[in-house]
Protein backbone atom coordinates (compact mmCIF):
# COMPACT_ATOMS: atom_id res chain seq x y z
CA UNK A 1 0.00 0.00 0.00
CA UNK A 2 1.21 3.45 -0.69
CA UNK A 3 2.54 5.64 2.40
CA UNK A 4 1.78 9.19 3.26
CA UNK A 5 4.08 11.23 5.57
CA UNK A 6 2.18 13.39 7.20
CA UNK A 7 3.99 16.63 9.10
CA UNK A 8 1.77 18.37 11.52
CA UNK A 9 2.37 22.12 12.25
CA UNK A 10 4.01 21.53 15.33
CA UNK A 11 6.53 19.20 13.84
CA UNK A 12 5.24 15.90 14.41
CA UNK A 13 5.31 13.23 12.00
CA UNK A 14 2.92 10.68 10.43
CA UNK A 15 3.84 7.80 8.14
CA UNK A 16 0.69 5.64 7.12
CA UNK A 17 -0.20 3.76 4.61
CA UNK A 18 -3.41 5.24 2.74
CA UNK A 19 -5.04 3.03 -0.19
CA UNK A 20 -4.82 3.69 -3.91
CA UNK A 21 -8.04 5.31 -4.51
CA UNK A 22 -8.08 6.59 -1.09
CA UNK A 23 -7.51 10.39 -0.66
CA UNK A 24 -4.76 11.81 1.25
CA UNK A 25 -7.85 13.51 3.24
CA UNK A 26 -9.32 10.39 4.43
CA UNK A 27 -5.94 8.97 5.24
CA UNK A 28 -5.46 11.50 8.10
CA UNK A 29 -8.88 10.96 9.27
CA UNK A 30 -8.26 7.30 9.15
CA UNK A 31 -5.40 7.96 11.30
CA UNK A 32 -6.72 10.58 13.83
CA UNK A 33 -4.06 12.81 12.12
CA UNK A 34 -5.22 16.38 13.57
CA UNK A 35 -4.35 18.90 11.06
CA UNK A 36 -6.96 17.99 8.59
CA UNK A 37 -10.82 18.91 9.34
CA UNK A 38 -12.58 17.72 6.97
CA UNK A 39 -15.77 18.81 7.53
CA UNK A 40 -17.61 18.04 4.03
CA UNK A 41 -16.05 14.43 4.03
CA UNK A 42 -14.62 15.25 0.46
CA UNK A 43 -17.01 16.89 -1.34
CA UNK A 44 -14.49 19.47 -2.30
CA UNK A 45 -17.19 22.34 -0.06
CA UNK A 46 -15.49 23.78 3.19
CA UNK A 47 -11.88 23.74 2.47
CA UNK A 48 -10.76 22.03 5.98
CA UNK A 49 -8.79 19.67 4.52
CA UNK A 50 -6.07 21.78 3.50
CA UNK A 51 -2.26 20.62 3.03
CA UNK A 52 0.74 21.78 1.94
CA UNK A 53 2.28 19.54 -0.73
CA UNK A 54 6.06 19.04 -1.01
CA UNK A 55 8.21 20.42 -3.68
CA UNK A 56 9.58 17.52 -4.58
CA UNK A 57 5.59 16.14 -5.23
CA UNK A 58 4.34 19.31 -6.30
CA UNK A 59 4.18 18.04 -9.86
CA UNK A 60 3.40 14.81 -9.55
CA UNK A 61 -0.17 15.17 -8.19
CA UNK A 62 -2.61 15.36 -10.65
CA UNK A 63 -3.89 19.36 -11.38
CA UNK A 64 -6.40 20.82 -9.06
CA UNK A 65 -10.02 21.54 -11.00
CA UNK A 66 -11.15 25.47 -11.21
CA UNK A 67 -13.16 24.86 -8.00
CA UNK A 68 -10.35 23.58 -6.23
CA UNK A 69 -8.06 26.21 -7.11
CA UNK A 70 -10.69 29.29 -6.18
CA UNK A 71 -11.00 27.51 -3.20
CA UNK A 72 -7.51 27.08 -2.41
CA UNK A 73 -7.01 31.49 -2.88
CA UNK A 74 -8.92 31.90 0.21
CA UNK A 75 -7.81 29.52 2.73
CA UNK A 76 -5.52 31.33 5.65
CA UNK A 77 -1.86 31.27 4.47
CA UNK A 78 -1.81 29.46 1.17
CA UNK A 79 1.47 28.73 -0.42
CA UNK A 80 2.46 26.93 -3.65
CA UNK A 81 1.93 23.31 -2.89
CA UNK A 82 -1.48 23.99 -1.13
CA UNK A 83 -4.13 21.32 -2.55
CA UNK A 84 -7.49 20.36 -0.74
CA UNK A 85 -6.27 16.73 0.53
CA UNK A 86 -9.52 15.35 -0.42
CA UNK A 87 -8.88 16.05 -3.68
CA UNK A 88 -5.85 14.22 -4.22
CA UNK A 89 -6.71 10.52 -4.46
CA UNK A 90 -3.60 7.65 -3.90
CA UNK A 91 -1.99 6.05 -6.48
CA UNK A 92 1.21 3.92 -6.51
CA UNK A 93 2.95 6.69 -8.76
CA UNK A 94 2.41 8.74 -5.40
CA UNK A 95 3.71 6.28 -2.94
CA UNK A 96 5.90 8.67 -0.39
CA UNK A 97 4.20 11.20 -0.66
CA UNK A 98 5.00 14.31 2.03
CA UNK A 99 2.24 16.49 2.78
CA UNK A 100 2.60 19.31 4.99
CA UNK A 101 -0.44 20.20 7.37
CA UNK A 102 -1.10 24.31 8.30
CA UNK A 103 -1.82 25.21 12.02
CA UNK A 104 -5.71 26.00 11.46
CA UNK A 105 -7.88 25.00 8.87
CA UNK A 106 -9.92 28.02 9.99
CA UNK B 1 -17.39 -6.91 3.55
CA UNK B 2 -19.50 -6.90 6.32
CA UNK B 3 -20.67 -3.62 8.98
CA UNK B 4 -22.89 -5.15 11.03
CA UNK B 5 -21.53 -5.64 14.57
CA UNK B 6 -24.21 -6.73 17.45
CA UNK B 7 -22.50 -7.53 20.89
CA UNK B 8 -19.09 -5.13 21.68
CA UNK B 9 -15.64 -5.54 20.37
CA UNK B 10 -13.27 -6.72 22.59
CA UNK B 11 -9.69 -6.77 20.70
CA UNK B 12 -6.60 -6.31 22.55
CA UNK B 13 -6.31 -3.29 21.29
CA UNK B 14 -9.42 -2.16 22.60
CA UNK B 15 -7.88 -3.21 26.13
CA UNK B 16 -4.84 -1.75 25.74
CA UNK B 17 -6.22 2.22 25.97
CA UNK B 18 -7.99 1.47 28.66
CA UNK B 19 -6.78 2.21 32.06
CA UNK B 20 -9.29 3.34 34.04
CA UNK B 21 -12.46 1.49 34.72
CA UNK B 22 -14.12 4.58 33.93
CA UNK B 23 -17.39 4.58 30.97
CA UNK B 24 -18.35 6.83 28.55
CA UNK B 25 -21.56 5.65 26.77
CA UNK B 26 -22.23 7.69 23.72
CA UNK B 27 -25.76 7.33 22.24
CA UNK B 28 -26.17 7.53 18.87
CA UNK B 29 -23.39 6.28 16.02
CA UNK B 30 -23.56 8.66 13.73
CA UNK B 31 -21.86 12.25 12.93
CA UNK B 32 -21.55 13.63 16.19
CA UNK B 33 -21.19 10.16 17.98
CA UNK B 34 -18.71 8.89 15.81
CA UNK B 35 -16.39 12.31 16.10
CA UNK B 36 -17.25 12.71 20.13
CA UNK B 37 -15.72 8.70 20.39
CA UNK B 38 -13.01 9.93 18.79
CA UNK B 39 -12.09 13.36 20.29
CA UNK B 40 -12.84 11.56 23.89
CA UNK B 41 -9.44 9.90 23.16
CA UNK B 42 -7.81 12.94 21.89
CA UNK B 43 -8.90 14.83 24.90
CA UNK B 44 -7.47 12.26 27.08
CA UNK B 45 -10.67 10.14 28.41
CA UNK B 46 -8.87 7.23 29.64
CA UNK B 47 -11.93 5.08 30.32
CA UNK B 48 -13.83 3.04 28.07
CA UNK B 49 -15.77 4.44 25.51
CA UNK B 50 -19.09 2.82 24.12
CA UNK B 51 -21.08 3.65 21.28
CA UNK B 52 -24.16 2.37 20.91
CA UNK B 53 -26.45 3.01 17.56
CA UNK B 54 -29.74 1.85 16.42
CA UNK B 55 -28.43 1.63 12.70
CA UNK B 56 -26.53 -1.41 12.24
CA UNK B 57 -23.68 0.69 10.45
CA UNK B 58 -20.40 2.18 11.76
CA UNK B 59 -20.77 6.41 11.60
CA UNK B 60 -20.79 6.84 8.20
CA UNK B 61 -21.34 10.16 5.98
CA UNK B 62 -24.97 10.79 5.44
CA UNK B 63 -25.02 14.15 2.82
CA UNK B 64 -24.02 11.43 -0.26
CA UNK B 65 -27.16 9.47 0.66
CA UNK B 66 -29.45 12.00 -1.23
CA UNK B 67 -26.14 12.51 -3.69
CA UNK B 68 -23.78 9.99 -5.09
CA UNK B 69 -24.88 6.91 -2.93
CA UNK B 70 -28.32 7.45 -4.06
CA UNK B 71 -27.01 7.44 -7.67
CA UNK B 72 -25.35 4.21 -7.33
CA UNK B 73 -21.66 5.62 -7.62
CA UNK B 74 -20.68 5.02 -4.22
CA UNK B 75 -21.56 1.84 -2.17
CA UNK B 76 -21.60 1.90 1.87
CA UNK B 77 -17.83 1.21 1.87
CA UNK B 78 -17.21 4.34 0.72
CA UNK B 79 -19.63 6.11 2.98
CA UNK B 80 -18.06 5.10 6.62
CA UNK B 81 -16.42 8.21 7.92
CA UNK B 82 -13.44 6.08 9.49
CA UNK B 83 -12.86 1.80 8.87
CA UNK B 84 -13.62 -0.36 12.12
CA UNK B 85 -9.70 -1.01 12.16
CA UNK B 86 -8.84 2.32 13.36
CA UNK B 87 -11.66 2.48 16.04
CA UNK B 88 -10.30 -0.50 17.60
CA UNK B 89 -6.91 0.81 17.49
CA UNK B 90 -7.80 3.73 19.74
CA UNK B 91 -10.02 1.31 21.83
CA UNK B 92 -13.79 2.75 20.85
CA UNK B 93 -16.28 0.21 21.34
CA UNK B 94 -19.37 -0.45 19.49
CA UNK B 95 -22.69 -1.91 19.95
CA UNK B 96 -24.65 -1.72 16.40
CA UNK B 97 -28.47 -2.40 15.77
CA UNK B 98 -29.39 -1.70 19.32
CA UNK B 99 -31.04 1.12 20.73
CA UNK B 100 -31.36 2.74 24.44
CA UNK B 101 -34.79 2.16 25.80
CA UNK B 102 -34.18 4.23 28.70
CA UNK B 103 -31.33 6.52 30.94
CA UNK B 104 -31.83 6.59 34.50
CA UNK B 105 -29.10 9.24 36.04
CA UNK B 106 -29.75 8.82 39.59
CA UNK B 107 -28.34 4.90 39.35
CA UNK B 108 -26.29 6.70 35.56
CA UNK B 109 -27.43 3.54 33.62
CA UNK B 110 -28.81 3.17 30.42
CA UNK B 111 -31.18 0.12 29.92
CA UNK B 112 -31.15 -1.52 25.98
CA UNK B 113 -34.37 -2.27 24.50
CA UNK B 114 -33.39 -5.95 24.63
CA UNK B 115 -33.45 -5.38 28.87
CA UNK B 116 -29.06 -4.99 29.13
CA UNK B 117 -28.11 -2.32 31.65
CA UNK B 118 -25.13 -0.65 31.34
CA UNK B 119 -23.07 1.53 33.93
CA UNK B 120 -21.68 4.94 33.07
CA UNK B 121 -19.32 7.60 34.45
CA UNK B 122 -20.38 9.79 31.34
CA UNK B 123 -23.03 10.23 28.91
CA UNK B 124 -23.36 11.80 25.45
CA UNK B 125 -26.87 12.16 23.83
CA UNK B 126 -25.97 12.12 20.09
CA UNK B 127 -29.87 10.81 18.69
CA UNK B 128 -29.63 13.16 16.00
CA UNK B 129 -33.18 13.76 13.85
CA UNK B 130 -35.81 11.23 12.44
CA UNK B 131 -37.77 12.10 9.57
CA UNK B 132 -41.19 14.36 10.00
CA UNK B 133 -43.64 11.99 8.59
CA UNK B 134 -47.20 12.60 6.67
CA UNK B 135 -49.70 10.82 7.94
CA UNK B 136 -52.20 10.49 4.77
CA UNK B 137 -54.97 8.12 3.43
CA UNK B 138 -52.25 5.49 1.81
CA UNK B 139 -49.39 6.57 4.04
CA UNK B 140 -48.38 3.06 4.12
CA UNK B 141 -48.58 1.70 0.77
CA UNK B 142 -45.02 0.56 -0.58
CA UNK B 143 -43.60 2.94 -2.63
CA UNK B 144 -44.36 6.32 -0.37
CA UNK B 145 -40.46 6.67 1.06
CA UNK B 146 -38.71 8.90 3.00
CA UNK B 147 -35.05 9.29 2.69
CA UNK B 148 -32.87 9.84 6.17
CA UNK B 149 -30.52 6.64 6.53
CA UNK B 150 -29.35 3.79 4.07
CA UNK B 151 -31.88 1.58 4.90
CA UNK B 152 -34.22 4.07 3.32
CA UNK B 153 -32.04 4.91 0.10
CA UNK B 154 -31.84 1.22 -0.34
CA UNK B 155 -36.00 0.82 -0.63
CA UNK B 156 -35.78 3.81 -2.87
CA UNK B 157 -33.51 2.15 -5.30
CA UNK B 158 -35.88 -0.67 -5.77
CA UNK B 159 -38.15 1.44 -7.34
CA UNK B 160 -36.17 3.35 -9.61
CA UNK B 161 -36.03 2.69 -12.96
CA UNK B 162 -36.19 4.66 -16.67
CA UNK B 163 -39.24 6.64 -17.35
CA UNK B 164 -40.74 5.56 -13.99
CA UNK B 165 -42.75 8.73 -12.77
CA UNK B 166 -41.39 9.65 -9.27
CA UNK B 167 -43.13 12.67 -7.30
CA UNK B 168 -41.11 14.27 -4.33
CA UNK B 169 -42.81 16.00 -1.63
CA UNK B 170 -41.46 19.07 -0.04
CA UNK B 171 -38.86 21.02 -2.17
CA UNK B 172 -36.22 21.90 0.65
CA UNK B 173 -32.57 20.92 -0.18
CA UNK B 174 -32.76 16.85 0.30
CA UNK B 175 -35.72 17.28 -1.65
CA UNK B 176 -34.52 19.08 -4.49
CA UNK B 177 -30.93 16.64 -4.52
CA UNK B 178 -33.42 13.70 -4.70
CA UNK B 179 -35.22 14.83 -7.47
CA UNK B 180 -31.55 16.19 -9.31
CA UNK B 181 -30.42 12.54 -8.44
CA UNK B 182 -33.36 10.56 -9.98
CA UNK B 183 -33.47 12.77 -13.20
CA UNK B 184 -29.88 11.86 -13.76
CA UNK B 185 -31.11 8.24 -13.19
CA UNK B 186 -33.60 9.04 -15.97
CA UNK B 187 -36.83 9.11 -14.35
CA UNK B 188 -39.63 11.01 -14.77
CA UNK B 189 -39.19 13.81 -11.67
CA UNK B 190 -42.18 16.34 -10.36
CA UNK B 191 -41.42 18.01 -7.45
CA UNK B 192 -45.09 18.87 -4.88
CA UNK B 193 -44.29 22.11 -2.74
CA UNK B 194 -46.74 23.51 -0.16
CA UNK B 195 -45.88 26.97 -0.15
CA UNK B 196 -45.67 29.14 -2.66
CA UNK B 197 -41.73 28.53 -3.88
CA UNK B 198 -39.57 25.73 -2.90
CA UNK B 199 -36.80 26.66 -0.56
CA UNK B 200 -39.12 29.01 0.86
CA UNK B 201 -37.66 28.96 4.75
CA UNK B 202 -34.22 29.16 4.31
CA UNK B 203 -33.57 31.31 0.80
CA UNK B 204 -34.57 34.53 -0.46
CA UNK B 205 -37.37 34.65 -3.45
CA UNK B 206 -34.17 35.44 -6.10
CA UNK B 207 -32.32 32.00 -4.72
CA UNK B 208 -35.76 29.87 -5.18
CA UNK B 209 -36.21 31.08 -8.35
CA UNK B 210 -32.48 29.99 -9.68
CA UNK B 211 -33.07 26.71 -8.56
CA UNK B 212 -36.53 26.61 -9.82
CA UNK B 213 -35.26 27.62 -13.18
CA UNK B 214 -32.16 25.41 -13.32
CA UNK B 215 -34.29 22.49 -12.22
CA UNK B 216 -37.02 22.84 -14.60
CA UNK B 217 -34.08 23.24 -17.81
CA UNK B 218 -32.73 20.06 -16.32
CA UNK B 219 -36.58 18.50 -16.99
CA UNK B 220 -37.57 18.03 -13.24
CA UNK B 221 -41.40 19.61 -12.97
CA UNK B 222 -42.02 21.79 -10.12
CA UNK B 223 -45.68 22.36 -8.45
CA UNK B 224 -46.14 24.85 -5.64
CA UNK B 225 -49.53 26.00 -3.89
CA UNK B 226 -50.41 21.87 -3.74
CA UNK B 227 -51.73 20.13 -0.68
CA UNK B 228 -51.01 16.68 -0.83
CA UNK B 229 -54.43 14.96 0.54
CA UNK B 230 -53.80 11.24 -0.07
CA UNK B 231 -52.12 8.16 -2.03
CA UNK B 232 -53.70 5.75 -4.09
CA UNK B 233 -52.72 2.25 -5.00
CA UNK B 234 -53.44 -1.35 -5.04
CA UNK B 235 -50.38 -2.93 -3.20
CA UNK B 236 -47.74 -0.43 -4.07
CA UNK B 237 -48.54 3.55 -5.01
CA UNK B 238 -49.86 4.59 -8.43
CA UNK B 239 -51.22 8.10 -7.58
CA UNK B 240 -50.78 11.09 -5.68
CA UNK B 241 -54.02 12.94 -4.68
CA UNK B 242 -53.90 16.87 -4.26
CA UNK B 243 -56.25 19.30 -2.73
CA UNK B 244 -57.73 20.56 -5.55
CA UNK B 245 -59.11 17.15 -6.78
CA UNK B 246 -55.96 16.49 -9.07
CA UNK B 247 -54.82 12.77 -9.12
CA UNK B 248 -51.21 12.73 -10.29
CA UNK B 249 -49.36 9.01 -11.74
CA UNK B 250 -46.52 7.74 -9.27
CA UNK B 251 -44.63 4.71 -9.01
CA UNK B 252 -42.41 6.09 -6.17
CA UNK B 253 -42.98 9.68 -3.45
CA UNK B 254 -40.32 10.47 -1.86
CA UNK B 255 -41.40 12.50 0.87
CA UNK B 256 -38.91 14.68 2.60
CA UNK B 257 -40.80 17.19 4.99
CA UNK B 258 -38.78 18.02 7.47
CA UNK B 259 -37.14 16.20 10.54
CA UNK B 260 -37.77 16.02 14.05
CA UNK B 261 -34.97 15.82 16.65
CA UNK B 262 -35.15 12.65 18.98
CA UNK B 263 -35.38 14.33 22.76
CA UNK B 264 -37.86 11.48 23.95
CA UNK B 265 -35.15 9.69 25.88
CA UNK B 266 -33.54 13.02 27.08
CA UNK B 267 -37.32 14.13 28.40
CA UNK B 268 -37.94 10.52 30.33
CA UNK B 269 -34.83 11.49 31.98
CA UNK B 270 -35.69 14.94 33.22
CA UNK B 271 -33.01 16.91 30.81
CA UNK B 272 -34.13 20.18 29.66
CA UNK B 273 -35.95 19.79 26.15
CA UNK B 274 -37.07 23.16 24.04
CA UNK B 275 -37.23 22.23 20.14
CA UNK B 276 -34.04 20.05 21.23
CA UNK B 277 -31.77 18.88 23.94
CA UNK B 278 -30.54 22.15 25.41
CA UNK B 279 -26.77 22.64 25.99
CA UNK B 280 -24.94 25.44 26.93
CA UNK B 281 -21.91 26.40 25.58
CA UNK B 282 -19.55 23.93 26.30
CA UNK B 283 -22.61 21.17 25.22
CA UNK B 284 -23.61 19.74 28.32
CA UNK B 285 -27.15 19.34 29.40
CA UNK B 286 -28.34 20.68 32.71
CA UNK B 287 -26.71 17.24 34.30
CA UNK B 288 -22.88 18.47 33.75
CA UNK B 289 -22.05 14.42 33.22
CA UNK B 290 -24.32 14.36 30.25
CA UNK B 291 -23.64 16.07 26.99
CA UNK B 292 -25.45 16.22 23.68
CA UNK B 293 -24.29 17.29 20.08
CA UNK B 294 -25.76 17.10 16.76
CA UNK B 295 -29.23 17.45 14.89
CA UNK B 296 -30.90 16.29 18.55
CA UNK B 297 -29.27 19.64 20.31
CA UNK B 298 -31.14 23.33 20.77
CA UNK B 299 -28.37 25.72 21.78
CA UNK B 300 -28.17 29.47 22.13
CA UNK B 301 -25.79 30.64 19.02
CA UNK B 302 -23.79 33.82 20.56
CA UNK B 303 -23.17 35.02 17.03
CA UNK B 304 -26.90 35.33 16.28
CA UNK B 305 -28.04 36.00 19.62
CA UNK B 306 -30.81 33.30 19.82
CA UNK B 307 -31.59 29.90 19.96
CA UNK B 308 -31.56 27.71 17.65
CA UNK B 309 -31.29 23.60 16.39
CA UNK B 310 -29.11 22.93 13.48
CA UNK B 311 -29.40 20.02 10.35
CA UNK B 312 -25.63 19.71 9.26
CA UNK B 313 -22.75 17.83 9.80
CA UNK B 314 -20.52 20.92 10.78
CA UNK B 315 -22.42 21.58 13.99
CA UNK B 316 -22.26 17.45 14.26
CA UNK B 317 -18.44 17.62 14.32
CA UNK B 318 -17.84 20.67 15.94
CA UNK B 319 -19.78 20.42 19.11
CA UNK B 320 -19.22 16.44 19.54
CA UNK B 321 -15.50 18.00 19.94
CA UNK B 322 -16.55 20.72 22.42
CA UNK B 323 -18.69 17.82 24.09
CA UNK B 324 -15.98 15.48 24.23
CA UNK B 325 -13.56 18.32 26.01
CA UNK B 326 -16.22 19.03 28.25
CA UNK B 327 -16.95 15.31 29.33
CA UNK B 328 -12.96 15.55 30.12
CA UNK B 329 -13.30 19.06 31.96
CA UNK B 330 -11.94 20.88 29.02
CA UNK B 331 -14.66 23.61 28.93
CA UNK B 332 -14.12 25.42 25.36
CA UNK B 333 -17.01 27.53 23.98
CA UNK B 334 -18.72 25.99 20.91
CA UNK B 335 -19.24 29.35 18.40
CA UNK B 336 -18.49 28.35 15.25
CA UNK B 337 -20.32 29.87 12.47
CA UNK B 338 -22.96 27.63 10.68
CA UNK B 339 -22.03 26.20 7.40
CA UNK B 340 -23.84 23.72 5.02
CA UNK B 341 -23.73 22.96 1.09
CA UNK B 342 -25.74 20.85 -1.19
CA UNK B 343 -25.24 19.47 -4.84
CA UNK B 344 -27.46 19.33 -7.74
CA UNK B 345 -26.58 18.80 -11.27
CA UNK B 346 -23.93 21.18 -11.90
CA UNK B 347 -24.75 23.32 -9.04
CA UNK B 348 -22.26 23.34 -6.16
CA UNK B 349 -24.19 25.50 -3.76
CA UNK B 350 -22.31 26.20 -0.31
CA UNK B 351 -24.06 28.34 2.36
CA UNK B 352 -22.44 30.41 5.23
CA UNK B 353 -24.45 31.91 8.28
CA UNK B 354 -28.34 31.79 8.85
CA UNK B 355 -30.16 34.01 6.17
CA UNK B 356 -33.21 34.14 8.80
CA UNK B 357 -35.05 37.52 9.56
CA UNK B 358 -32.87 39.60 6.92
CA UNK B 359 -34.07 42.95 5.43
CA UNK B 360 -31.58 43.15 2.46
CA UNK B 361 -30.26 41.14 0.01
CA UNK B 362 -27.20 41.74 -2.65
CA UNK B 363 -26.61 39.66 -5.66
CA UNK B 364 -23.49 39.33 -7.15
CA UNK B 365 -23.87 38.23 -10.64
CA UNK B 366 -27.53 37.20 -12.09
CA UNK B 367 -29.82 34.57 -10.75
CA UNK B 368 -32.04 34.66 -13.78
CA UNK B 369 -29.16 33.56 -16.19
CA UNK B 370 -26.61 31.20 -16.38
CA UNK B 371 -25.48 28.99 -13.19
CA UNK B 372 -22.81 31.21 -10.80
CA UNK B 373 -24.16 33.73 -8.45
CA UNK B 374 -23.99 34.82 -4.85
CA UNK B 375 -26.49 36.18 -2.70
CA UNK B 376 -25.93 38.46 0.63
CA UNK B 377 -27.88 38.72 3.31
CA UNK B 378 -27.92 41.61 5.53
CA UNK B 379 -29.69 42.58 8.20
CA UNK B 380 -29.17 45.71 10.00
CA UNK B 381 -26.52 46.70 7.78
CA UNK B 382 -24.60 43.50 8.85
CA UNK B 383 -23.92 40.79 6.54
CA UNK B 384 -25.13 37.65 7.79
CA UNK B 385 -25.69 34.51 5.36
CA UNK B 386 -24.42 33.88 1.81
CA UNK B 387 -25.69 31.23 -0.55
CA UNK B 388 -22.99 30.99 -3.21
CA UNK B 389 -23.74 29.16 -6.45
CA UNK B 390 -20.59 27.72 -8.21
CA UNK B 391 -18.93 30.96 -6.26
CA UNK B 392 -16.49 28.96 -3.74
CA UNK B 393 -14.82 32.70 -3.28
CA UNK B 394 -17.68 34.26 -2.65
CA UNK B 395 -18.28 31.70 0.41
CA UNK B 396 -15.14 31.55 1.47
CA UNK B 397 -14.74 35.16 2.10
CA UNK B 398 -18.21 35.52 3.35
CA UNK B 399 -17.99 33.25 5.80
CA UNK B 400 -14.81 35.46 7.20
CA UNK B 401 -16.93 39.02 6.57
CA UNK B 402 -19.89 37.19 9.00
CA UNK B 403 -18.20 35.53 11.61
CA UNK B 404 -15.43 38.47 12.21
CA UNK B 405 -18.36 40.79 11.46
CA UNK B 406 -16.49 43.15 8.80
CA UNK B 407 -18.36 45.84 7.45
CA UNK B 408 -18.66 45.53 3.31
CA UNK B 409 -19.60 48.08 0.28
CA UNK B 410 -22.56 46.63 -0.67
CA UNK B 411 -22.27 48.52 -4.10
CA UNK B 412 -18.84 46.89 -4.93
CA UNK B 413 -19.69 43.52 -3.24
CA UNK B 414 -22.56 43.77 -6.19
CA UNK B 415 -20.01 44.06 -9.24
CA UNK B 416 -18.84 40.93 -9.84
CA UNK B 417 -16.19 42.50 -11.64
CA UNK B 418 -14.53 43.46 -8.11
CA UNK B 419 -12.76 40.71 -7.19
CA UNK B 420 -13.66 39.46 -3.67
CA UNK B 421 -10.52 39.31 -2.50
CA UNK B 422 -10.01 43.38 -3.57
CA UNK B 423 -12.88 43.70 -1.52
CA UNK B 424 -11.43 42.06 1.36
CA UNK B 425 -8.21 44.60 0.83
CA UNK B 426 -9.96 47.57 1.00
CA UNK B 427 -11.78 46.51 4.19
C1 LIG C 1 -30.20 12.83 2.68
C2 LIG C 1 -29.48 13.79 3.54
C3 LIG C 1 -28.58 14.71 2.97
C4 LIG C 1 -27.89 15.61 3.77
N1 LIG C 1 -27.02 16.49 3.19
C5 LIG C 1 -26.29 17.32 3.97
C6 LIG C 1 -25.31 18.19 3.40
O1 LIG C 1 -25.10 18.24 2.20
N2 LIG C 1 -24.59 18.99 4.24
C7 LIG C 1 -24.76 18.97 5.60
O2 LIG C 1 -24.07 19.69 6.32
N3 LIG C 1 -25.70 18.17 6.16
C8 LIG C 1 -26.47 17.35 5.38
N4 LIG C 1 -27.41 16.53 5.95
C9 LIG C 1 -27.64 16.63 7.40
C10 LIG C 1 -26.65 15.80 8.18
O3 LIG C 1 -26.58 14.51 7.64
C11 LIG C 1 -27.07 15.77 9.63
O4 LIG C 1 -27.00 17.08 10.14
C12 LIG C 1 -26.15 14.85 10.45
O5 LIG C 1 -26.32 13.52 10.05
C13 LIG C 1 -26.41 14.99 11.94
O6 LIG C 1 -25.64 14.06 12.64
P1 LIG C 1 -26.08 13.51 14.08
O7 LIG C 1 -25.02 12.55 14.46
O8 LIG C 1 -26.37 14.66 14.96
O9 LIG C 1 -27.48 12.79 13.88
P2 LIG C 1 -27.94 11.58 12.94
O10 LIG C 1 -27.08 11.54 11.72
O11 LIG C 1 -29.40 11.74 12.79
O12 LIG C 1 -27.61 10.29 13.80
C14 LIG C 1 -28.24 9.94 14.97
C15 LIG C 1 -28.07 8.46 15.16
O13 LIG C 1 -28.53 8.10 16.45
C16 LIG C 1 -29.27 6.90 16.38
N5 LIG C 1 -30.16 6.84 17.55
C17 LIG C 1 -31.20 7.67 17.84
N6 LIG C 1 -31.78 7.31 19.01
C18 LIG C 1 -31.11 6.23 19.46
C19 LIG C 1 -31.25 5.39 20.61
N7 LIG C 1 -32.19 5.60 21.52
N8 LIG C 1 -30.39 4.35 20.77
C20 LIG C 1 -29.41 4.11 19.85
N9 LIG C 1 -29.24 4.88 18.75
C21 LIG C 1 -30.08 5.92 18.55
C22 LIG C 1 -29.98 7.00 15.04
O14 LIG C 1 -30.37 5.74 14.57
C23 LIG C 1 -28.89 7.62 14.18
O15 LIG C 1 -28.07 6.64 13.60
C24 LIG C 1 -28.12 15.61 5.17
C25 LIG C 1 -29.02 14.71 5.74
C26 LIG C 1 -29.70 13.80 4.94
C27 LIG C 1 -30.65 12.84 5.57
S1 LIG D 1 -12.97 17.66 2.94
FE1 LIG D 1 -14.13 19.40 2.50
S2 LIG D 1 -13.06 20.30 0.85
FE2 LIG D 1 -11.86 18.56 1.34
Amino acid sequence: MPVVTYISADGAINEVEVASGNSVMQGAVDNMIDGIVAECGGSCSCATCHCYVDDAWKDKVPAASEMEKDMLECVLEPQEGSRLSCQINMTDDLDGLVVRLPESQF
Amino acid sequence: MHFIFSGSVNSKEVLNHIMTDTCCIIIGASHAGGQLAVSLRQSGWEGRILAIGSEPYLPYNRPPLSKTFLSGEKHIEDLLIRPEDQYEKVGIEFLLGQEVSEINRKAKKVTLTHGEVIAYDKLALTTGASVRKLNLPGSDLRGVLYLRDISDVEQIQQFIGARKKAVIIGGGYIGLETAAMLKKLDLDVTIFEASDRILNRVTAPDVSAFFTRVHSEEGVTIKTGVNVTGFGGEDRVSEVQCADGTVFPADLVVIGIGVIPNTALAEAAGLEVRNGINVNEHCLTNDEDIAAAGDCTNFYQPHYEREIRLESVQNAMDQAKVAAAALCGNLNQYNALPWFWSDQFDLKLQIAGLSEYFDEVVLRGNPAEGRKFSAFYFRDGRMIAVDAVNSPQEFMLGKQIISKQLEVDRNRLSDPAVAMKELMVSL
